[in-house]
């Protein structure tokens, strides 16, 4: 039973008769990808497991649970009490109050919840408990089994330096340097040729990127070394010098490891997860466009020596770091189920929460390391409620007012801890799902994830598909060429949006206009018998313009049935569908080609967001004559954002540095908000007066809410 | 009065007049003086001259007087402020080609202080008349000229009214004032007070036959407000549109206050404050198109049903977030909005008032297609209003605010769907000193005359006399549904507790007690006040059932000439 393979049912492929071409091919794939992953009723395990976790990878886990027959419990703070995991467990204890410090870290909480319902055993999915080894501790004390590795596992991997040293005597590649002082040029050159090119070359009292230099031969290693010393001796008065590899272009690439109590362990390949920003995953693959082979297979055994040689057991994962030339250097074991492990279920058709039960349960681990496959390619994108247009990323809150998962498209996962209606707020993470598409090749995964993200519903809060659609069609990333760098270096101004190709500003211009035609259209349409008869306007013909983006567009439509014919900009656009003004997603066939679009919002007066692409649009559309009329209309003054400080996110008040009569200078710090796990300092625009203070430490505040004004 | 002098002096002191005029721009006084305009119309046309014409000559010249009203460079200075003409308003609000004017030969009938002169008349006078239609539906419209004498009510623009007041009467279709006017033209005196009253007769006498709507586009100002007052509707248009009866000249002489037109009546004063006004859009264009949207909600009279438009929003759609709504804890705020947005097609809700009196939500939306009137508690109350205390409580603003929109729906065959969450009347000396029991039984009495369809849903607190109030079985509700999360109770158990156990100390077990026999929708349901405790997710789905079964219903009231609700 492929248990988180997507299966194609019947069903489906008789639905969808656009995707049956799609779907046969698949069924191919998926008769390959289906891996032996059978419960066997012999092999009893536990009877009930607590999931000490919330969110999607408590849900994750009592999915698998409930196909292995196996009782779930699930612990919530009192905000979560409606929350999805709860519904879906067979029992639920209430652990505390909504930070995490108090409920889901709250241990006595959580070990009462265990002896209340007997629970045998205790998944604590990622995050949180799951690497503290004090908990896995207090388990044993109990008699109470962790569904992870051991204490010393989680102890011995715990530690960034003792892992490294642990990784060398493995064997593992760890990042070769020259832990001693460099004494003079020659000696530079010496240990530097050990090394191995690139070096960097770095103050040993150094930082913030002074006294750093980066040589790819003897000459660079020269004259970086002259300048090293120089600038070292100039900014710290300490001209010591280090010496170790430099990582170029460096890529994050991950082994998930399986390992049994038995001695025995298993590589299941790698993931891909270079797609990062502020060092966290945005898009993972597996496997990875880069590694061949070789590469692969050295990865794998080094991972799977470290696991042997900390008698890992469990599903565990080794990060390592790897360079343009294919060489690999660990980086750190995560002892836990990691965020992305759906990808390697997707190609290797293995259950690893299964897995990772029947471990714990001291069963023996029944693949070879030949049985572990490579099946088509699997994508995830972490999709998130924040603002993607602030730093990549800025949480966002609020109530899901509308929420539907493509799940009805075939070869897409979604796992998800969250409902229509559910609240996301500043206590936890701000993940709303983990999308996964599966294909035979990475292009079809890419294919069915851009239609996956085209069919994701979410309003009610800002999320990042914009910025998720973008990655996933930007060329660099099609074609492979990925760094941990990927988004600075793409996006060097911050992301933007989705930049509109001529073509692509018609076929949304043409879609505004249609779909503003076909609501007026319906205003007419009145039921029953009227005393007063209406007048029917048989138009078929419009003249309308549009705006976007600042600019206004002349726009003629004519009309036939469902399909309109759109003039714009000296193009012609064909755009026909249901339009359906009620449903949330908009299928359309533009000049012939299906596309999926979002109405966001449509008002009376012709303002119209829609989704294309992924990215906002905000569009207005007028009648003529409403067009040229609005000329007169007076401007309305922006509010002077220079003088206010509002929050640019939901979180709490960590401090505020000034007070009312403060003198700020252009860019003091005018007070600290933190907002899920990090501190933002919000700084003066300007040198001002401070007029007014409206928020205080302690206090929780809304994106948008004024927080300083300046005179 | 320095404007009126001037009139009334001589026409010939033309720098005069310019003066009064740009006075006359800023209205100062309740009564507004028209000055008299120079038309470059008649710079080269005398009466005697226009008799060579011939009859369709003449027609033309009248008719394209007509359209240009007050001039050029009048309509320049129109479009400076920021504000449409009379015409393009029309042309805006209408369907294309629609508008079938009135009395464009009309003209004033005065003729003291020169304005019998030829160049001091123009046809149609101040108001642009005539009805159309908005979305293929017949509707009656009027629009002050500003640039004819700043669109001052002469008797012949209070004439030009009424004809299409009487009109839409006997035809039973609505009727829509554009104003924009400076007040009453003074010139005519007594003539132009008459206007008014006529006006204000059919307003009267329209009310509750023919929806009335009243879109504020510049200043009414004195005796003017009285109309849209007795409207249905009064909508204004922000930064451009007043409202007051007396302006801030004669505030600061009698009062010594000194306050700006905007503060004293503009859109923000009457949405928020005073209530005067029910909702306020941003400039001419929005606020037309806005208008547009609302009146398909409306049936055309009291002798139409509810409208039923097409939809594509499914009657049985689920909707899993109701599940969810409303908190834990009893006093927890959530967003009535929510709800209301879930349950209605599309999500789409005109809500009236949604400044004013937030403790009440009201307003137009559609269930399958069909027009409801929508009323609800709201428990969030932002920040920046009064204290969470009174979240979702009745008190004297709210009160009003829901008997006004109530009787609205009954008048016009709208049916109320109510969702309840109201822990009580609000408490306090402010409310008793302004007369919470007289205002508070406004909403109970209209609810309890009202004989349109109705529909109820308590999704959590119902306490109190509040509770009989709120559409409750008791004044006839059709249907009345709870939600598991409803508790209909004397009051909370807190407080309940408190009386029932004065004295005792175990309070807090007494109060588990009563918590668990009375705060559930239980003892309602027993006795059949509530006639089903519902899933909340189904609530879209029953609702839309419900009100197509009571399509038919027929319910009237005892004989008698009106009522007398407790004004």
């Amino acid at each position: 039973m492929a248990a988180y393979m997507i299966t194609p049912t019947l069903q489906r492929v008789l639905l969808s008769a656009k995707h049956v071409s799609f779907q046969s091919r698949y069924c191919v794939v998926a008769g390959r990808a289906r891996y032996s992953v059978v419960y066997d009723a012999s092999e009893k395990t536990f009877d009930k497991i607590l999931i000490a976790n919330r969110g999607e990878i408590a849900c994750r886990v009592m999915k698998t649970c409930r196909k292995m027959g196996i009782k779930t419990v699930a612990v919530h703070s009192d905000v979560d009490a409606n929350a999805v995991h709860v519904k879906m467990a067979d029992e639920a204890v209430c652990v505390g109050p909504a930070p995490t410090n108090r409920s889901y870290l709250n241990m006595d909480a959580i070990m009462d919840a265990i002896r209340i319902t007997g629970a045998q055993a205790v998944h604590p999915g990622y995050g949180f408990l799951s690497e503290n080894k004090e908990f896995a501790k207090r388990l044993a004390a109990e008699d109470v089994v962790f569904v992870g590795p051991d204490t010393h596992a989680i102890h011995a991997m715990g530690d960034k330096i003792e892992s490294k040293l642990l990784a060398k005597a493995a064997k593992v590649n760890v990042i070769p340097g020259f832990d001693g002082v460099v004494e003079n040029v020659e000696d530079a050159v010496k240990i530097a040729g050990q090394i191995g090119y690139p070096v960097m070359i770095k103050a040993s009292a150094g930082g913030g990127g002074k006294g750093m230099r980066i040589a790819w031969n003897d000459d660079e290693t020269r004259e970086g070394f002259r300048l090293s010393s120089q600038e070292a001796a100039s900014s710290f008065g300490d001209d010591r010098l280090l010496i170790e590899k430099f990582v170029d272009n460096p890529r994050h690439i991950e082994i998930q490891v399986l390992a049994d109590k038995h001695g025995n362990a298993l590589w299941l390949n790698e993931r891909e997860c270079s797609i990062q920003r502020r060092n966290q995953k945005v898009v993972e693959e597996a496997p990875s466009t880069f590694l061949d082979p070789d590469t692969r297979r050295a990865m794998g055994e080094q991972a799977v020596q470290l696991a042997k040689a900390v008698k890992y057991s469990s599903a565990g994962t080794v990060e390592f770091l790897v360079d343009s030339k294919k060489n690999f250097y660990f980086l750190e074991m995560n002892t836990r189920l990691q965020v992305e492990h759906p990808i390697t279920e997707c190609i290797t058709g293995l259950d690893l929460v299964q897995q990772m039960i029947r471990i714990a349960k001291g069963f023996p681990l029944v693949h070879r390391q030949e049985d572990i496959p490579i099946n088509g390619w699997a994508i995830e994108s972490r999709v998130y409620a924040e603002d993607p247009y602030k730093s990549f990323g800025l949480p966002s809150i609020g109530r899901l007012s509308q929420y539907q998962e493509p799940i009805s498209l075939p070869n897409v996962r979604v796992d998800s801890g969250i409902q229509e209606g559910s609240d996301i707020s500043i206590y936890y993470d701000p993940m709303i799902s983990k999308l996964v598409t599966y294909g035979a090749t990475r292009a079809e995964a890419l294919q069915k994830m851009e239609d996956a993200l085209d069919h994701y519903v979410i309003r009610g809060v800002t999320h990042n598909i914009p910025l998720l659609r973008e990655i996933i069609t930007n060329p660099r990333f099609i074609s492979g060429d990925i760094t941990t760098n990927f988004l600075p270096e793409e996006y060097p101004e911050g992301f933007t949006g989705h930049r509109l190709t001529p073509e692509g500003r018609r076929e949304l211009l043409a879609t505004a206009a249609a779909l503003y035609i076909s609501a007026q259209l319906r205003s007419q349409r009145f039921m029953g018998n009227l005393r007063v008869s209406t007048t029917s306007q048989e138009q078929s013909q419009w003249e309308l313009q549009v705006e976007l983006e600042k600019k206004s567009h002349l726009v003629s439509l004519s009309r036939s049935g469902s399909s309109f014919t759109v003039e714009v900009d000296g193009g012609s656009v064909e755009v026909s569908g249901e339009w359906n003004l009620a449903s949330a997603l908009l299928p359309l066939s533009i000049n012939g080609n299906p596309r999926v679009l979002q109405c966001l919002s449509r008002d009376a007066t012709g303002q119209i967001t829609l989704q294309y692409l992924g990215t906002q649009f905000k569009l207005r559309v007028l009648s003529r004559l409403a067009a040229k009329l609005t000329g007169h209309m007076p401007e309305k003054v922006p509010e002077d954002t220079s003088s206010i400080l509002r929050s640019p996110m939901p979180g709490s008040v960590v401090a505020v540095s000034v007070k009312p009569g403060d003198m700020v200078a252009e860019g003091q710090e005018i007070c600290v908000i933190e907002a899920m796990k990090m501190q933002n300092s919000l700084i003066a625009a300007r040198a001002a007066k401070v007029k007014s203070v409206h928020c205080k430490a302690g206090e929780t505040v809304g994106e948008g809410d004024l927080l300083v004004e300046l005179e | 009065m320095a404007a009126f002098a001037a009139a009334r002096s001589s026409r010939g002191v033309l720098s005069a007049i310019k003066a009064s005029f740009n006075t006359f721009a800023n209205v100062k006084h309740g009564l507004a003086v028209a000055p008299i305009a120079q038309s470059h119309l008649l710079q080269h046309a005398r009466w005697y001259s226009v008799s060579h014409l011939s009859v369709h000559e003449r027609i033309d010249r009248k008719r394209n007087a007509a359209l240009v009203g007050g001039g050029q460079k009048r309509i320049d200075a129109q479009h400076k402020r920021g504000k449409l003409t009379a015409r393009e308003r029309v042309e805006l609000l209408l369907d294309p080609d629609s508008f079938v004017e009135y009395d464009m030969f009309v003209e004033h009938r005065c003729s003291d202080f020169g304005m019998e002169e030829d160049h001091n008349k123009f046809p149609g006078d101040s108001v642009v008349t005539g009805q159309g239609r908005i979305n293929g539906r017949l509707v009656y419209v009027f629009s002050q000229d500003f640039t004819v004498f700043g669109g001052s009510l002469s008797g012949a623009h209070a004439q030009k009214i009424c004809k299409i007041m009487d009109q839409a009467m006997m035809v039973g279709a609505p009727v829509i004032g554009l104003n924009d006017s400076g007040g009453a033209r003074i010139q005519e005196g007594v003539e132009s007070l008459a206007g008014y009253a006529d006006i204000f007769l059919r307003n009267v006498l329209a009310s509750g036959v023919v929806p009335q709507i009243s879109l504020i586009m510049g200043p009414c100002a004195g005796g003017a407000v009285y109309s849209p007052a007795l409207t249905d509707f009064t909508f204004m248009v922000k930064d451009t549109s007043y409202l007051f009866i007396t302006g801030p000249d004669v505030v600061k002489s009698v009062t010594n206050e000194d306050v700006t037109q905007e503060e004293l009546g503009g859109a923000k004063t009457h949405t928020a404050v005073s209530g005067v006004a029910h909702r306020a859009f941003e400039n001419d264009i929005d606020a037309l198109l806005n208008l547009r949207d609302f009146f398909n909600f409306l049936p055309l009279s009291n002798r139409d049903p509810a409208p039923v438009t097409e939809c594509q929003d499914p009657s049985d759609r689920l909707v899993p977030g109701l599940d969810t709504v409303v908190p834990f804890e009893t006093t927890k705020a959530y967003d009535m909005l929510d709800i209301i947005q879930g349950v209605v097609d599309e999500r789409e809700f005109f809500e009236i008032m949604p400044n004013y009196a937030k403790n009440i939500v009201v307003g137009f939306a559609r269930m399958n297609g069909r027009t409801v009137g929508i009323v609800g508690n709201q428990p969030k109350v932002e920040d920046d209003d009064e204290s969470p205390v009174c979240a979702g409580c009745l008190d004297i603003n709210s009160s009003v605010k829901g008997a006004r929109f109530v009787r609205f729906c009954d008048a016009f065959n709208i049916p109320i769907i109510t969702f309840v969450d109201v822990p009580g009347f609000l408490p306090g000396t402010s409310q008793e000193y302004g007369g919470i029991i007289r205002h508070g039984a406004k909403l109970l009495f209209a609810f309890a005359e009202a004989t349109v369809p109705k529909i109820t849903i308590i999704t959590r607190k119902a306490y109190g006399g509040a509770y009989d109030v709120m559409s409750s079985k008791h004044l006839r509700g059709d249907v009345n549904y709870a939600w598991p999360s409803a508790e209909v109770a004397v009051m909370g158990a807190k407080g309940a507790v408190q009386i029932i156990f004065r004295g005792k100390t175990n309070q807090a077990e007494q109060e588990a007690e009563y918590v668990e026999k009375f705060a559930n929708p239980f003892p309602a349901a027993v006795r059949g006040f509530v006639d089903d405790i519902i899933v909340p997710s189904t609530t879209r789905k029953r609702i839309c059932r419900d009100l197509e079964v009571l399509a038919s219903k027929k319910q009237t009231n005892p004989w008698k000439k009106h009522a007398n609700i407790p004004l």
